[in-house]
C-alpha cells in the first residue's frame, strides 16, 4: 500500500511520518511514534481516551486520519507537561486523587486543557458538560470535576 | 501487633499524599495492557461467533494459513481437551472444562460473540483479512436469552450434561438450571401469620458490562524451551498464569507474569480470555503474539455480569418489626454455569435482624457470554428487590423508611441469616450517620413545571474477603524503601500499602516507593478482588515492614553493642530505650543500611499469609431525583454515600471507592442493559447504544465515611471497594417512587420505561 | 463442643435434614475430619466448596483457625468478590 508522507508538529517538535490510508492519528501517534499515552478505549469517539489537541481544537484521535495531521500542530497528553514542571491541571489530578486506574486520565486532562485554553473560568455544569465526551468508569467523575475546578482557579490566580 | 485504639498516633495513615505512581499516568508514560510491545512481535485476533447458539460443523483454515504475513491460525484443537473439574475461581464455582470452552468453542459456540478461531499475523490488518478467510459452517440451534424463558421445561438446552443440582431426587433430563440454593432460618411460611402488611413484588434487573475503559490486551512470548512471558493488564498475575497454566497444560512454573497497569476491572478482569489464545498462537507462531480486544468485542466476548429476576414477599407488624421474608432469585450465568448465586442470597437480608427468613434461587445458564464477577457480584441485584420492597413497606406503614430500616437493623449478635452471628459491624453507624447527614436534613426543594422530584434511600452488605496475599519491604543501600506488593492496583492500592508501611517504619511516606511484584519478583497472592487487598495484602506488607523494623532494632543493637531488647525504634530512627541501654546518637535507617554487610547482609522482610477475618462493609446511599414528565429522563440532583470503612488508610482512594461504586449503580439503575436482537445477537455492542454515566448526567457524590475498626486487620480495614454498588439501584427506584408514586420494578429505568410506567399510572 | 450449623442446603446430600449439630474439634482441620467421619463426603464438600465462619468470622481455606469449645461455627458457600 502506498504511504503518504506526512509533516506535523507535535509536542512542539517538527515531525514527519508515513501513513497507509486506513491509519488513524491514534495508531500513528501509538504504533508509529511510541506515544502511547492516548489511549484506545472504544475506536469509534465514545469515549474520549484518545483525545488530543489539533491546531489547540479538541479532537479524538481515534476518528481522525493520520495523512490528515499534514500542516497541524498536535498536543498530545506526552506534551503537557513543561519539561518536568507539572501542568497545573496534571498537579491537581494527583493532589485530589481524580485517577484511580488512570486509563481514562490522558483524554480527561487534554479534554480540561481544551476547556481552560478557552474558558479559564468555567462553572461546575460548564466543565461536567465539556467533559461529557471523556468516559471514566472508576471515579464518578466526582474529583475529576473537583480537580478541573482547583486547577482552574490556580491559573486565574485566586 | 496492631495500630488501634485512641491512645495510637498515627502519622501516615489517615492522611492524604499523592500516589507513588501518579506522576506517570498523569503524564500518559505508565505501561498499560496495550501499550507494552517487545521486539519482533506479531498480532493476534479472534474470530467470533455471529450466532447465539450453533453446533459447529466444520472450521476450515486453510485459506487464512496461506495469507502472506499470517503465522499462525488455531481452533480449540490447538489447546488440550481439558476434563471436566471443578474449582473455585473468580467470583465463586466453575469448572477448568468450561473456562477452556468459554476461551474458544469447541464443538459448540454458546453465545454471539464466542470465540471460534485465532489468527496471528504481521500486522493486525492482515490477522483481520485472515479471519475473514476462515470457513466456518454452522448449524444454527434455537437460541435462549431471558432466563426466566430458559427455566422453562421446553426452552433450547445448552448443555446435553448439566442436570440441576440441589434437587431431590437428582434429575435424568438435562436442563438450563445448573443449581438450586436455599437459605433458611427459622419459619417464614408461618411467621407470616404474625404481619400486620405484606408486600410482595416480582422485579427485574438487566445484565451490565463492568465496562472498565480499559479493554482487555496482552504481549505473550512461548520461547522454545517451553517457557513463556506474559505482559498483560488483568486483575491478578497468579490467576493469569494458574489459569493459562491449566488451560495449556502447562507448568505453572514455565510462566512468568508481568503485570501492566491496569486500565479498571471491576471483577471483569478476575478471568483470561486472549491470554490463553495468545499463549497457543505464540508456541504455534515461534513469535511473541499481541492481541487487544476492541471495543466491540469486551462487550461481546467478555463479563458482563448476571442479570436476574427476583420475587420477594415481606411481612411486618403495624410497629415496623419485620417479621417473615422471603425471596426467590434467578439469576443468569452466561453459557457457562457459575453465576453468583450464593452471594445473591446470603446478602440482601444481610442488614436486617430476622428470624425467619427463606430465600432460595437458581443459576440458570442461557445464550449470553459467561459472566464474570462485578463488584459485590449477586448482590445489587437481589438487594434491589429486598430493599425496594422494604421502603413499599415503609410507605405502607406510613413510616419513614430510614426509621423502618433503624427497627430492623443488625447489630453486634445479629444472627445473619446465611448463618453467622456478626460482630464489628457498623450498618447501625451508617444509618445514624444518614439520619444526621445534611443531605437527609435538606429540603428536597420544588421541583421545575412538568418535573417531579423525590428523594429516597437504600442500604446494602458485602462480606469482603481476606485470603492468601503476599507483600515485601526492602531497605535499599541508601536507606530508602522499597515495598513490593503481588497485587495488581487498580485504585490507588499501592499509596496504602507504602502507607503502612511508612507507618510502621516511622517514615515520610515519600521515601517508600511501592511497585506491584511479577510472579516471580514476589509470593503468590489471590487476585485484586472481593475488596481484600488493603485488608490482605496490606496486612502482609504490614507484617514484613514490622520485620524490617524489628531488624532494624538488631542491626542498630550490634552496632552499638548491646542486647536488641535495649533499642527502641522511634520515628524512622534507631535510639537505646532509656538510660541503661547506654549513650548513643539515634541511627536512621540509612546509617544502618550503610552498615548493614558488616551486621549481616541485606535487611528485608518478607510476609505470605493467608488473611482470615475480613470485616463486612455496609453502605447506605441517599438519592435526589428529578423526573421530566414529558420525556421521562431523570436526572440524579444530589447523592450522599455512607459506609463503614473500618479505617480509611488513604480517605481520599476511599472516598473514590464509594463514588465510582455509587455512579456505576446509577449506571445500573438508570440506563445499562444489554439488548439482543429476536435472533440473539447482542444490539448495543459499544458505548454509543451502551450508554454508561457521563459527567454531565451527576451531581458530586458525597461521601460519609464511617470507622467502625476491623480488630482483625492491624490498622482497622475493612475492605470499601464493593458495597457501594450494592445499594444504589434501590435508592434511584425509592426516590424515582416517591417522585412519581411509580414503583419501577424492573431495571434500567430508562427514559421510555419510565414514560410508560407513568402512562400506565395515569391511565 | 463447637456448635455447627448450616444455614443452606449445599449439605442436604449429607447430612439430610439435619443442620445443627455439637462437634468437640479445635481447629478447622479437626472439624473437617469429625464431620467427615460422621457425615461420609461432607469433608470434601467443606474443604472444597464452603467457607467456615468462627464466631462470627468467615475463614476460607484454612485448616489452622482454631474453634474454642463454646464456638459458633457456620458452614457456609465459599465466597470470593469482584
Ligand atoms: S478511543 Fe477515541 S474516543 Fe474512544
Ligand atoms: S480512572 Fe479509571 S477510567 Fe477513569
Amino acid at each position: 500500500m502506498a504511504k503518504t508522507h506526512v509533516t506535523a508538529t507535535i509536542n512542539g517538535e517538527e515531525t514527519e511520518f508515513l501513513c497507509d490510508g486506513q491509519q488513524t492519528m491514534l495508531d500513528v501517534l501509538r504504533d508509529e511514534m511510541g506515544l502511547t499515552g492516548s489511549k484506545e478505549g472504544c475506536g469509534s469517539g465514545d469515549c474520549g481516551a484518545c483525545s488530543i489537541l489539533v491546531d489547540g481544537r479538541l479532537v479524538c484521535s481515534c476518528l481522525m486520519f493520520g495523512a490528515e495531521a499534514e500542516g497541524t500542530d498536535i498536543m498530545t497528553i506526552e506534551g503537557m507537561a513543561d519539561g518536568d514542571k507539572l501542568h497545573p491541571l496534571q498537579q491537581k489530578f494527583l493532589e485530589h486523587a481524580a485517577l484511580q486506574c488512570g486509563f481514562c486520565t490522558p483524554g480527561v486532562l487534554v479534554a480540561s486543557k481544551a476547556l481552560l485554553d478557552k474558558n479559564p473560568n468555567p462553572t461546575e455544569e460548564e466543565a461536567r458538560y465539556w467533559l461529557a465526551g471523556n468516559l471514566c468508569r472508576c471515579t464518578g467523575y466526582d474529583k475529576i470535576i473537583e480537580a478541573v475546578m482547583d486547577a482552574a482557579a490556580e491559573m486565574r490566580g485566586e | 501487633m496492631n495500630y488501634l485504639g485512641k491512645d495510637v498516633e498515627l502519622k501516615v495513615v489517615g492522611t492524604r499524599p499523592i500516589r507513588p505512581d501518579g506522576v506517570e499516568k498523569v503524564i500518559g508514560r505508565a505501561a498499560f495492557g496495550a501499550d507494552f510491545r517487545v521486539a519482533g512481535m506479531i498480532h493476534g485476533k479472534v474470530l467470533r461467533s455471529p450466532h447465539a447458539h450453533a453446533r459447529i460443523k466444520s472450521i476450515d483454515t486453510s485459506k487464512a494459513e496461506a495469507l502472506k504475513g499470517v503465522r499462525a491460525v488455531i481452533t480449540a484443537n490447538d489447546l488440550p481437551n481439558i476434563p471436566s473439574e471443578e474449582a473455585f475461581v473468580g467470583e465463586g464455582p466453575a469448572n477448568f472444562r468450561d473456562m477452556s470452552l468459554n476461551t474458544i468453542a469447541r464443538d459448540k459456540v454458546l453465545y454471539d460473540g464466542h470465540a471460534v478461531a485465532a489468527v496471528a499475523a504481521t500486522s493486525p490488518s492482515i490477522a483481520e483479512e485472515a479471519l475473514r478467510l476462515i470457513d466456518v459452517e454452522y448449524e444454527v440451534l434455537p437460541n435462549v436469552i431471558d432466563v426466566e424463558e430458559a427455566m422453562k421445561p421446553d426452552a433450547p438446552i445448552l448443555h446435553d450434561d448439566l442436570f440441576t443440582q440441589g434437587v431431590d431426587p437428582k434429575p435424568t433430563k438435562a436442563s438450563n438450571i445448573a443449581k438450586r440454593m436455599e437459605f433458611k432460618l427459622g419459619d417464614s411460611a408461618s411467621a407470616f401469620s404474625k404481619a400486620d402488611v405484606i408486600v410482595e413484588r416480582k422485579y427485574k434487573t438487566a445484565p451490565v458490562h463492568q465496562a472498565y475503559i480499559e479493554p482487555h490486551a496482552c504481549v505473550v512470548s512461548y520461547g522454545a524451551d517451553g517457557q513463556a512471558q506474559i505482559w498483560c493488564s488483568s486483575q491478578g498475575q497468579f490467576m493469569v498464569r494458574a489459569y493459562c497454566a491449566k488451560l495449556l497444560g502447562m507448568d505453572i512454573a514455565d510462566i512468568r507474569v508481568f503485570p501492566l497497569e491496569i486500565g479498571g476491572g471491576f471483577g471483569g478482569k478476575t478471568l483470561v480470555y486472549l491470554e490463553p489464545l495468545a499463549l497457543a498462537l505464540s508456541r504455534k507462531s515461534g513469535k511473541p503474539v499481541k492481541m487487544t480486544m476492541s471495543r466491540e468485542e469486551v462487550f461481546r466476548g467478555s463479563g458482563p455480569t448476571s442479570g436476574g429476576a427476583i420475587n420477594v414477599k415481606i411481612g411486618a407488624t403495624k410497629n415496623g418489626r419485620i417479621v417473615a421474608a422471603e425471596c426467590e432469585v434467578m439469576l443468569q450465568a452466561g453459557a457457562f454455569p457459575g453465576s453468583p448465586i450464593g452471594p445473591a442470597l446470603m446478602t440482601p437480608f444481610a442488614m436486617y435482624d430476622l428470624s425467619d427468613v427463606t430465600i432460595w434461587g437458581y443459576d440458570v445458564v442461557s445464550n449470553r457470554p459467561k459472566v464474570a464477577a462485578y463488584r459485590a457480584p449477586g448482590a445489587p441485584v437481589s438487594t434491589f428487590a429486598t430493599e425496594s420492597a422494604v421502603d413499599e413497606l415503609a410507605k405502607q406503614l406510613d413510616m419513614d423508611p430510614l426509621e423502618l430500616r433503624l427497627i430492623n437493623a443488625a447489630k453486634d449478635g445479629t444472627k445473619a441469616v446465611y448463618g453467622p452471628t456478626l460482630k464489628d459491624i457498623g450498618f447501625v453507624e451508617t444509618l445514624e450517620a444518614a439520619k444526621s447527614s445534611s443531605h437527609w436534613n435538606s429540603p428536597l426543594g420544588d421541583a421545575a413545571p412538568g418535573k417531579r422530584r423525590g428523594r429516597g434511600m437504600a442500604s446494602g452488605f458485602w462480606f469482603n474477603i481476606g485470603g492468601e496475599s503476599s507483600g515485601a519491604t526492602y531497605v535499599n543501600e541508601d536507606g530508602t524503601i522499597t515495598v513490593v506488593s503481588g497485587n495488581p492496583d487498580i485504585g490507588g492500592s499501592r499509596a496504602s500499602m507504602g502507607m503502612m508501611a511508612a507507618e510502621v517504619l516511622g517514615m515520610d511516606v515519600k521515601d517508600v516507593r511501592t511497585v506491584v511484584g511479577d510472579t516471580t519478583s514476589v509470593g503468590f497472592s489471590f487476585l485484586t478482588g472481593g475488596s481484600r487487598v488493603t485488608f490482605a495484602t496490606g496486612m502482609a506488607v504490614t507484617q514484613s515492614a514490622e520485620m524490617v523494623r524489628d531488624e532494624l532494632c538488631k542491626r542498630a543493637a550490634l552496632l552499638w553493642e548491646i542486647p536488641a531488647e535495649a533499642v527502641e525504634w522511634k520515628d524512622g530512627k534507631a535510639y537505646p530505650a532509656g538510660e541503661n541501654a547506654g549513650k548513643f546518637d539515634p541511627l536512621t535507617i540509612a546509617d544502618i543500611a550503610g552498615k548493614s554487610a558488616r551486621t549481616g547482609g541485606p535487611i528485608t522482610g518478607k510476609a505470605s499469609i493467608n488473611a482470615q477475618g475480613a470485616g463486612p462493609g455496609y453502605a447506605t446511599h441517599i438519592c435526589d431525583l428529578e423526573v421530566d414528565e414529558e420525556t421521562g429522563h431523570t436526572t440524579v440532583l444530589r447523592y450522599t454515600a455512607i459506609q463503614d470503612v473500618g479505617k480509611a488508610i488513604h480517605p481520599s482512594y476511599v472516598e473514590g471507592q464509594l463514588q465510582g461504586g455509587a455512579v456505576q449503580g446509577i449506571g445500573w439503575a438508570l440506563n445499562e442493559e444489554y439488548v439482543y436482537t429476536k435472533d440473539g445477537r447482542l444490539d448495543n455492542a459499544g458505548f454509543l447504544d451502551y450508554r454508561i454515566p457521563v459527567a454531565s448526567d451527576l451531581p458530586m457524590i458525597e461521601t460519609i465515611l464511617v470507622e467502625v475498626p476491623n480488630p482483625r486487620h492491624p490498622f482497622g480495614v475493612k475492605g470499601v471497594g464493593e458495597p457501594p454498588i450494592v445499594p444504589p439501584m434501590a435508592a434511584v427506584a425509592n426516590a424515582m417512587e416517591n417522585a412519581t408514586g411509580v414503583r419501577m420494578s424492573s431495571l434500567p429505568m430508562s427514559p421510555p420505561r419510565v414514560r410508560a410506567a407513568l402512562d400506565a399510572s395515569e391511565g | 463442643m463447637a456448635r455447627v450449623t448450616v444455614a443452606s442446603q449445599m449439605c442436604r446430600p449429607f447430612m439430610g435434614t439435619v443442620t445443627e449439630v455439637e462437634i468437640d474439634a479445635s481447629n478447622v482441620r479437626a472439624l473437617i475430619r469429625e464431620l467427615d467421619r460422621r457425615y461420609p463426603g461432607l469433608g470434601n464438600q467443606v474443604e472444597e466448596s464452603m467457607a467456615v465462619a468462627i464466631d462470627g468470622v468467615i475463614c476460607q481455606d484454612t485448616y489452622l483457625e482454631p474453634i474454642n469449645p463454646d464456638s459458633e461455627v457456620c458452614l457456609i458457600p465459599k465466597i470470593a468478590g469482584g
